[in-house]
């Protein structure tokens, strides 16, 4: 007999847990990476609007976390990735992804170098046998410790503002920058990084500093109306910032069963990450060749004209021919505007009669809609405050 | 030099307009009297960080379509929605307005078992309503003694809009435009503090009481609006309603247009029947190839063209038209937040509208006094607090109050406003608040007090009409603001209106300014860029 119950949680409460739980006035939870994350606390257009208005507070634990350490750290994710992470400086953070041999992305995520030989990876998918095998030859070690940090994302213009009055003074904090900040008797790490493409900050910390933290930091952000947020908030917002989702906009290699889902980064928008002249890396011969013969597939934004979300919808070009299909779509409360990220064929990048249909649900009947959308840059919406230095103070 | 425009005032509409046409390459100046801009849709600075909501301090109407069209995120403007409200009772209680729909229903039942049922239908019903004026908005009204094709592909459309009801369908939209809207909730409700809630949106801006026969139709006007889809929800704008029109200047400027402020105009240069320019107040000239006022009818009309210029009929017409100012406004500064003991800690409800009015014969008492020439003694009030959501408005922890009131008449007894009488108006709405916040008086820093008096001389608002004229059904469509003068033009060639005065009325809703453009464009061949109305989901 053991003492086994995870059949009885299958979900696993992250150390926020006792607070999110009793904010969590819906009861409204989804699974994520094993966890049990608020989908929503109450009001999803409230949550949206504290971030882009106010502070907001997601819980971020769930985020797989490996830590690479060793002599040959910086060697060994230059081989791994597509970034040149020798060059990330220490105290730095950067967005990266990784490849298998055929060039197709089997994760996103971004990087924090801690030390010289000290580095995080924070992703959505796992990957340890991946990263292990990898490290054959290289004098590293890489360990998977998502369980022993615990981290908030605050979002929001008045995040600077909220830290300030917490105490933490994150003013000479540039944009993926981070530093260490005392709190009751121990530090905690912020970053200035989020995934909602506004001002904002992610906190890192032991799991026991969990609560006192929240506590804390909820009790300093009330004149600022700092709210906690759920997952369908965020993806309202990472939407409007233009920011992609393994598994949502595209199937990672090693999860795929057609072999025609996976995608490379060239054609998922992440080839300015690429560092060709870093020397060899994984996935980079086959990617050399794409980029010599051409892509077969892009990753558009589009602007959908009228106020229906075009999510889940089929392209096509001149209205017959299927050209691609919407990843993620929403009404922008920012923009005023219905966006939407595709995949489309490379040949239809540009837009031309590029058309998208839509099911519209009017009172449990479905209405066709046929409409000409336009391509437009990503990020949708992209506003001063997220990278100005000093950090907007409201 | 000549402009391609002149638009005459820097009102929301005025800079939809101008935003318009020069998008469509049109040369365009805007001239307002003001220092500063805005019209009726402007936040100053009065007392130091504090940033106000002057006028119009919340937002629905203003159509998504041109705040897109004319990229108005990218010049900053957000728009917040807010949560809920709460009547106070008298003698202690409260009914509280939620966003959650089970809430709401559990609160309403709290007074009325029934009525929180019946609400559904109610909501449904005005929906229906709604559904049927939103495509309205967007279009030129049709002139129905008109026979030229546009004129009557128009009314075609128009027929097909009552020709797809049902008779039963025309029968309710007939009664429900020419009821009051007293009468229209005594067929859904019995709580006398639902309806008093109810009601409100029925006399807003309007120089009508909740039992005056024409009244339901303003609630509809103020329904038909949205946030994000959320149809008849009301938002703020982030940074005060002065957002918008900054938002608006900016991006006028960004497409070359020019704003030139601190000078008014005083009178509007006619040569041969056609418009040919403006003269300011401070003696400078400006040509234009056309001017398009932003003012309301009357004041554009009698005020600033001479009368030898117009005709006769149209002349009466415009004197005949009602624009009886009905409303009030405090705006204060708050020390720290007010406390409603009657309100559950924690109540969401102080971030929405909070109303003292509760029952609909309060509020017609109200107006009782209005229509004895005095502002009312126990007068509705509408007060909202943005910065419990807006936190750029004031330093953190400090507040603006804005307090819309009904009623305050034009004149106090056929006499013009005194600084007496507007000390003793804004002691009435004070005190009141007082009575349900005590201690409220002590955190306040600065009022500024707005009375038709105020808002006539400084936004130009005649009488103090918000809404640049009465939206009862004489007033709209084709009917608005005369009859024969709906599409924007005016008798004299070349002189537009793109104000609330005309169709589809008031309100920071930009529709008027949108509609006055896309017929300049379409009469000088040029094609606007311009999205058709969305669909009501
Ligand atoms: C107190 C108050 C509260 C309101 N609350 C709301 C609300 O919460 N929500 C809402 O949607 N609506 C509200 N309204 C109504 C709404 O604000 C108005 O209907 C709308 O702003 C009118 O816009 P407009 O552009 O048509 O005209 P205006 O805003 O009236 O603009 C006319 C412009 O012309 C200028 N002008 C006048 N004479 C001259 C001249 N001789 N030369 C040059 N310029 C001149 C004026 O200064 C002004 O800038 C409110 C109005 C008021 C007054």
């Amino acid at each position: 007999m053991t003492n086994l119950t995870h059949f009885r949680t299958p979900l696993r409460h992250t150390p926020f847990h006792p607070r999110t739980a009793s904010a969590n006035r819906l009861n409204r939870w989804g699974p994520w990476a094993g966890c049990m994350t608020s989908l929503c606390y109450g009001d999803v257009d409230m949550e949206y609007t504290a971030i882009r208005n106010a502070a907001s507070v997601y819980d971020l634990c769930p985020m797989v976390k490996y830590r690479v350490t060793g002599p040959d750290a910086a060697d060994y994710l230059n081989r791994l990735m597509i970034r040149n992470a020798a060059k990330l400086p220490v105290g730095g953070v950067h967005y990266t992804a990784w490849c298998d041999d055929d060039g197709k992305l089997l994760d996103d995520g971004t990087l924090f170098r801690h030390g010289p030989e000290d580095y995080l990876i924070c992703c959505q998918e796992r990957h340890l046998p991946w990263l292990l095998d990898s490290a054959q030859g290289f004098d590293v070690q890489v360990a998977e410790i998502t369980e022993e940090i615990a981290a908030l994302s605050l979002q929001g213009p008045c995040s600077a503002s909220v830290l300030a009055a917490a105490g933490l003074d994150v003013s000479a904090l540039k944009p993926f920058r981070m530093a260490r900040f005392p709190f009751a008797g121990g530090e905690i790490t912020i970053s200035r990084t989020g995934f909602t493409g506004d001002l904002g900050y992610e906190l890192w910390m032991t799991p026991d500093q969990a609560l006192p933290f929240w506590d804390h930091l909820f009790a300093a952000g009330a004149p600022w109306g700092i709210r906690p947020i759920g997952t369908d908030a965020l993806d309202l917002a990472r939407i409007e910032a233009g920011f992609i989702i393994t598994n949502m906009d595209f199937v990672p290699a090693h999860q795929a069963l057609r072999e025609d889902r996976p995608r490379s980064p060239l054609e998922m928008g992440l080839g300015w990450m690429i560092d060709w002249e870093k020397g060899n890396f994984t996935g980079r011969r086959a990617l050399l060749a794409e980029k010599a013969q051409g892509s077969e597939w892009a990753l558009v934004g589009l602007d959908v004209p009228g106020n229906v979300s075009a999510e889940g919808s089929i392209l096509y070009h001149d209205k017959k021919h299927e050209a691609g299909f919407v990843t993620a779509a929403a009404w922008s409360p920012a923009l005023k505007a219905s966006v939407a990220i595709a995949q489309v064929k490379a040949r239809h990048a540009g837009g031309d009669n590029l058309w998208v249909e839509i099911y519209a649900l009017r009172e449990l009947q479905y209405v066709k809609l046929m409409l000409p959308v336009r391509v437009v840059e990503r990020p949708f919406y992209n506003p001063a405050r997220r990278r100005a230095m000093p950090p907007e103070r409201v | 030099m000549t402009y391609d425009a002149v638009i005459v005032g820097a009102g929301h509409n005025g800079l939809v307009t101008a935003c318009y046409l020069a998008r469509a390459g049109m040369k365009v100046c805007v001239v307002e009297k003001n220092d500063w801009i805005g019209g009726a849709a402007v936040s100053r600075e009065l007392y130091p960080g504090f940033t106000y909501s002057n006028c119009s301090y919340v937002s629905s109407l203003f159509r998504p379509e041109i705040m897109r069209d004319l990229e108005l995120s990218k010049h900053g403007l957000q728009i917040l929605p807010y949560e809920g409200g709460a009547v106070f009772q008298q003698g202690g209680g409260y009914l509280g307005m939620f966003r959650d729909h089970d809430a709401n229903r559990r609160e309403f039942a709290r007074h009325s078992r029934r009525d929180a049922e019946a609400y559904d239908i109610y909501a449904r019903d005005i929906l229906r309503f709604c559904r049927f004026i939103r495509p309205m908005l967007m279009r030129t009204p049709p002139d129905p003694s008109s026979f030229r094709p546009r004129d009557l592909a128009e009314l075609m459309w128009l027929a097909r809009q009552m020709g797809a009801l049902s008779e039963g369908q025309r029968a309710e939209m007939v009664r429900f435009w020419t009821m009051s809207i007293s009468d229209y909730l005594d067929e859904y409700f019995e709580s006398p503090v639902i309806k008093g809630y109810l009601a409100v949106s029925a006399i807003i801006g309007t120089a009508l009481g909740p039992m005056s026969p024409g009244s339901a139709y303003v609630l509809l006007h103020h329904y038909m609006g949205d946030v994000d889809g959320n149809v008849g929800a009301w938002g703020f704008a982030r940074g005060g309603m002065g957002a918008i029109t900054r938002a608006l200047t900016a991006s006028l400027q960004a497409a070359g247009g020019e704003v030139r402020t601190g000078s008014g105009v005083d009178r509007i240069a006619v040569r041969d029947g056609r418009a040919t320019g403006v003269v300011l107040a401070n003696g400078d000239e400006i040509a234009g190839r056309r001017v398009i006022s932003n003012m309301d009818v009357k004041r554009t009309f009698l005020k600033h063209v001479e009368e030898k210029e117009l005709p006769g009929d149209f002349v009466r017409r415009v004197k005949a038209f009602k624009i009886r100012g009905s409303s009030g406004k405090l705006n204060i500064a708050l020390d720290a937040a007010p406390v409603f003991p009657a309100l559950p800690e924690g109540a969401p409800m102080i971030r929405g509208d909070l109303h003292f009015t509760d029952s609909i014969e309060r509020m017609e008492r109200g107006y009782d006094d209005w229509k004895a020439g005095h502002y009312s003694r126990d007068p509705f009030q509408d007060v909202m607090i943005p910065t419990m959501i807006d936190p750029t408005m004031t330093p953190p922890g400090k507040h603006f109050m804005s307090c819309f009131v009904q009623y305050a008449p034009p004149k106090i007894e056929g006499r013009a406003w005194t600084d007496a009488d507007r000390d003793g108006f804004r002691d009435t709405c004070l005190n009141q608040i007082e009575s349900y916040s005590p201690g409220f008086k002590d955190r306040v820093l600065h009022v500024e007090v707005r009375t038709p008096r105020e808002l006539e001389a400084e936004v130009g608002l005649t009488e103090g009409n918000i809404f640049q004229g009465e939206l009862t059904f004489d007033q709209l469509l084709f009917n608005r603001p005369v009859p024969g003068y709906a599409q924007y033009r005016s008798p004299i060639r070349d002189l537009w209106m793109c104000g609330s005065s005309t169709h589809p009325g008031g309100g920071v809703m930009g529709a008027p300014g949108r509609n006055a453009a896309a017929e300049v464009l379409r009469e000088a061949k040029l094609k606007p860029t311009m999205s058709d109305a969305y669909a009501v989901l």
